[in-house]
């Protein structure tokens, strides 16, 4: 239990040094790294709460919140690159 | 066919992985289930080589302990870097050549160049990646020559 | 007294797991703040989206033992491993067709590929 604590804490410290990043970070894309890397934290946080608890469902939870993490980030870029979600195509002929 | 019933099989481990069930009448559900998935696969014309790539050699494992021993290498490398009091950033876009046939085997090559900590792909074009490394002690070719046989060992059918 | 020694044993290599993990978050969210722009700060973020991440995902698979709990862990360590990489190359191209280029650039080869596919384009 102590184990899972420390690692809990260190993830916290991490997540707070991400928010750092995410609110000072000049451009679109500092930010946009920010917060998917502050997903991946958000993903082991979830997990370790799961064993802290001890109710392994917090997993599934997580799994769910790392693969929604990585389409939001791919929809963030692909909006403002193409600013339209639905019809631009890969090459950006449509833009 | 061999692909319909790799993606049966697989789709139907997974199912058992996540839900941990083992009476019938849900084990007949999840089947089921499973099936219905394949049957829309297959009318989306999705089983292609991409979706379900049982042309990789099984030595695909190998080559993922190999690439962590690296990862592991290359991020103690990138902390230095972080940690110390002048940081030795000095930034590259380098152009890599890669040797793989197929677009599976550029993927995994790219994905690899991407996880090692140190070296990002850009872009890609022409047989080659646009890579960017952190500095010098990332950007040696020998490195990315050797990252780019193994992959065309796993890749090769 | 056996079972006492494996849990021991289990607590000591999840813990050396879980310090090492978050070593690596810890050096990595640090790099994320300190380094100078977004193209050092992808290589901060790879730390902690591989090393980092997969230590921990490590630890807690230790702790949990042969239980459905290991299968869901490596699940999404397996997720985590294909998906990274992924999302940081669309960052790293986001930013380079936006237009944005790293400071203090040493060498710079980006014609040599871009150029091609220029060219490549206009051919067929």
């Amino acid at each position: 239990m102590t184990l899972f604590l420390g690692a809990a804490a260190a993830i916290f410290v991490a997540i707070l040094l991400v928010l750092i990043r995410l609110f000072a970070g000049p451009t679109l894309y500092d930010r946009v790294l920010a917060v998917n890397t502050f997903g991946t934290l958000t993903v082991l946080l979830l997990s370790i709460l799961g064993f802290i608890t001890g109710r392994p469902d917090f997993l599934d939870i997580a799994m769910l919140y790392a693969l929604i993490n990585f389409v939001s980030t791919i929809a963030i870029l692909k909006f403002f690159r193409y600013r339209a979600l639905g019809r631009a195509s890969a090459d950006g002929e449509e833009r | 066919m061999t692909k319909a019933v790799a993606l049966l099989v697989a789709l139907f481990a997974l199912w058992l992985a996540l839900s941990g069930y083992f009476k019938p009448f849900l084990l007949t559900l999840g089947v089921l289930s499973c099936l219905f998935t394949v049957f829309l696969a297959a009318r989306m014309k999705l089983l292609d080589d991409e979706a379900v790539p049982l042309q990789l050699r099984l030595s695909l494992l190998l080559y993922w302990g190999w690439l962590g021993r690296e990862i592991f290498k290359s991020a103690l490398a990138v902390s230095k870097v972080i940690l110390a009091r002048e940081m030795p950033i000095g930034q590259q876009l380098i152009a890599i050549p890669s040797t793989q046939k197929t677009e599976m085997g550029h993927v995994i090559f790219a994905n690899s160049i991407t996880l090692t900590p140190g070296t990002v792909t850009v872009a890609a074009g022409g047989g080659r990646f646009l890579v960017h490394a952190l500095n010098e002690g990332f950007a040696a070719p020998e490195g990315f020559a050797e990252m780019d046989k193994r992959v065309t060992a796993v890749e090769v059918r | 007294m056996d079972f006492f020694t494996v849990d021991l044993l289990r607590d000591i290599a999840s813990g050396i797991a879980f310090a090492a993990g978050g070593v690596f978050l810890l050096i990595g969210t640090f790099g994320l703040v300190r380094l100078p722009d977004v193209w050092s700060r992808l290589h901060a973020a790879g730390i902690v989206d591989t090393v980092g991440a997969e230590l921990m995902l490590i630890g807690m698979m230790i702790q949990a033992g042969f239980t459905q709990a290991t299968v869901k862990l490596l699940l999404i360590s397996l997720f985590l491993f294909v998906t990274s990489p992924t999302a940081t190359h669309a960052v790293a191209n986001a930013a380079f067709v936006a237009g944005i280029r790293p400071v203090r650039l040493r060498r710079n080869e980006a014609a040599d590929v871009i150029g091609e596919t220029v060219k490549k384009a206009a051919k067929s």
